[in-house]
């Protein structure tokens, strides 16, 4: 039988979090994401699956703890919103440069600074261009639904193990409070030493066994041509990414002249906008991105040939249609719409944005 | 007798632990870093944990420890060696975790993470060489740095008004009711050595016991920070360092001296 619940968005990738057989999470509160660590403290994995559930003193404690289970080899999971995301960002880094599998959730706030509690998709920028320093690359999955929530997490660790880099769940204010109907997953067994070592071989830090040379995880080589290298392997594991993990959802573009780009809530606030459209006979459809990273740049080219214009909309001022402008190579007319600072745009401005923006103007 | 005579294993009173690799250290020569590792990684070794010893390296003089200790290492992030510590501990509760860190690294920019690993009690190690100074990055200020003392970034000395005093850390964790031994030593003399060899030991059958977190400072001398010969920067430390920074145990079985 399905194991159907009534959850808010926090609290069911908490759950989700268990259920993946995550192995460690680490945690500092911050609104609008706090039920994450409230409902694994309440919940008591420790009891449940022997989940290690613990509160940082800070959020990067919490990133560098995550860093130190991860090179341990386990499954180590984070979340934070926006400013606190901002402290993560050099750990993050670090987990990057030295390839270590880990999920970080980020329920984004307006800002910038200390900004507002309200949503927000300001942290595009931040998520899909570096936000620590280096050239490193996250693999960001966008949830635009409570299920997705969940679902993602199982995704998120899949991914972080086979690449062994960080991914992020970038969700936002509005997916992490609201509550839905979700159908959560069976558990998952945690995996044993053993499982994680014939699974993601023998790399993590657990202790040098005579069989072996002793492991090291670090993101330094002194030497730049060897740095350079370790670069072109990172490249190349983006390139990877992008070619076998890139995720989105096509909406009624079959027939469409006008495609709205969006994801997470703007997805949402989108749909209805939509159908408002076509009750108008506008033939419009939703380009809903999965992935912000990778880019889903070849199907946004290969539409912008047979449609009339794009609408980028997203809570910011104008991220994500900087990649969408990019990724059509002027074939088509794009333009930016969204609320920001903390403000969500509603169905019907999205419509008169549309309109006015795209189909008239 | 000619020496080849003589190097024989059964002749063998003494032999470097297995646990150094033969890479030669990048300390410079002098350098109290060396002994520590070596008398660290002997320790891991004589107790038979090799296999279960996890070390945490830090950003500083000896960021490149792993490449010296013949153990699993990570490297952390300037300052955050207890946090990814507390990381590894919490998912392997019964291996033994190690920070080797300096001051700069500890108690300036990880003074937070050290401060909160301590009150949690993480059952972990944590190596603390404190020689007032930054070494790596050429000799600036550290938070150890001595009154009056000379750095490249306290040129006219440490000037306590506006540059603060200098942290007594280890004093300060060992308020703590989550951390069971604090000792400060030094390894500038063999007897010095065998006595650090001793408290590092102390320190990781604490770890084994499962009775909290065991901190060992040792005090060390910088002679290219401190621009002095590596025998007069031993002098130096011991009639400047020591009455600031006094050898000897601050807490002993959870107990303040």
């Amino acid at each position: 039988m399905a194991d159907i619940k009534l959850m808010k968005g926090n609290e069911a990738i908490a759950e989700a979090a268990i259920r993946a057989g995550c192995d460690a999470y680490f945690g500092y509160p911050i609104t609008p994401q706090s039920e994450v660590i409230e409902y694994l403290m309440m919940e008591r994995p420790e009891d449940r699956t022997g989940m290690v559930v613990l509160q940082a003193e800070s959020e990067i404690a919490a990133i560098n703890m995550v860093y130190g289970a991860a090179g341990a080899g386990k499954k180590a999971m984070t979340s934070s919103s926006s400013p606190g995301i901002s402290l993560k960002q050099e750990g993050i880094s670090y987990i990057a440069g030295s390839e270590l599998p880990a999920v970080i959730v980020n329920v984004v706030r307006g800002g910038p600074g200390l900004g507002t509690i309200q949503p927000s998709q300001a942290d595009y920028f931040q998520t899909t261009k570096g936000g620590g320093h280096g050239d490193y690359r996250m693999y960001v999955l966008a949830p635009a639904s409570v299920q997705e929530m969940v679902d993602f997490v199982d995704d998120a660790f899949e991914i972080a193990f086979k690449y062994r880099n960080p991914v992020m769940i970038l969700s936002d204010g509005i997916i992490g409070q609201m509550m839905e109907k979700v159908e959560l997953p069976p558990q998952k067994p945690r995996l044993s030493d053993k499982e994680i070592e014939e699974r993601y071989g023998d790399w993590a830090t657990i202790g040098k066994r005579k069989n072996r040379e002793r492991n090291i995880i670090t993101s330094l080589d002194l030497d730049p041509y060897k740095q350079e290298a370790h670069n072109h392997k990172l490249q190349e594991k983006y390139r990877l990414m992008q070619e076998n993990e890139l995720r989105y959802e096509m909406i009624d573009c079959d027939d469409a002249d006008y495609i709205i780009v969006a994801y997470g809530s703007s997805a949402r606030i989108s749909q209805k906008a939509m159908n408002l459209a076509r009750e108008k006979g506008y033939k419009v459809g939703i380009f809903r991105l999965i992935t912000l990273f990778p880019f889903p740049s070849k199907p946004l080219n290969e539409l912008a040939g047979r449609v009339k214009g794009f609408l980028a909309v997203e809570m910011s001022s104008g991220q994500m249609i900087e990649d969408v402008k990019l990724a059509i190579e002027g074939k088509a007319k794009a333009e930016h719409f969204g609320r920001y600072g903390g403000v969500v745009h509603s169905p019907e401005e999205v419509l008169e944005a549309l309109e006015n923006q795209i189909i008239k103007g | 007798m000619e020496i080849k005579d003589i190097i024989k294993p059964e002749n063998l009173i003494y032999t470097k632990t297995k646990n150094m690799t033969d890479k030669p250290l990048s300390y410079c020569p002098g350098c109290g870093h060396g002994t520590a590792h070596n008398i660290t990684m002997e320790v891991v070794e004589e107790m038979g944990i090799t296999e279960d010893t996890i070390g945490v390296a830090p950003v500083g003089c000896s960021v490149l420890a792993y490449e010296f200790m013949n153990i699993d290492m990570t490297q952390a992030a300037h300052g955050r060696a207890p946090a990814v510590a507390t990381g590894i501990k919490r998912v392997y509760p019964d291996k033994f975790v190690f920070t080797y860190q300096g001051d700069g690294d500890l108690a300036a920019i990880g003074g937070n993470e050290t401060l909160h690993a301590c009150n949690r009690g993480e059952n972990i190690v944590i190596i603390f060489v404190n020689n007032g100074i930054y070494g790596m990055t050429g000799g600036q200020m550290a938070p150890t740095t001595l009154d009056g003392m000379k750095t490249s970034t306290s040129p006219y000395g440490r000037e306590i008004e506006t540059m603060g005093s200098p942290l007594k850390m280890t004093e300060l964790i060992a308020q703590l009711p989550g951390v069971y031994y604090v000792t400060r030593q030094a390894v500038h003399t063999p007897q010095a050595v065998r006595k650090a060899k001793k408290a590092i030991r102390k320190a990781f059958e604490i770890q084994r016991d499962k009775k909290g977190l065991a901190f060992v400072e040792i005090v060390s001398n910088c002679n290219s920070g401190w621009k002095m010969e590596p025998v007069k920067a031993n002098e130096w430390m011991v009639e400047h360092m020591f009455p600031y920074f006094p050898i000897g145990d601050i807490k002993v079985n959870g107990k303040l001296k």
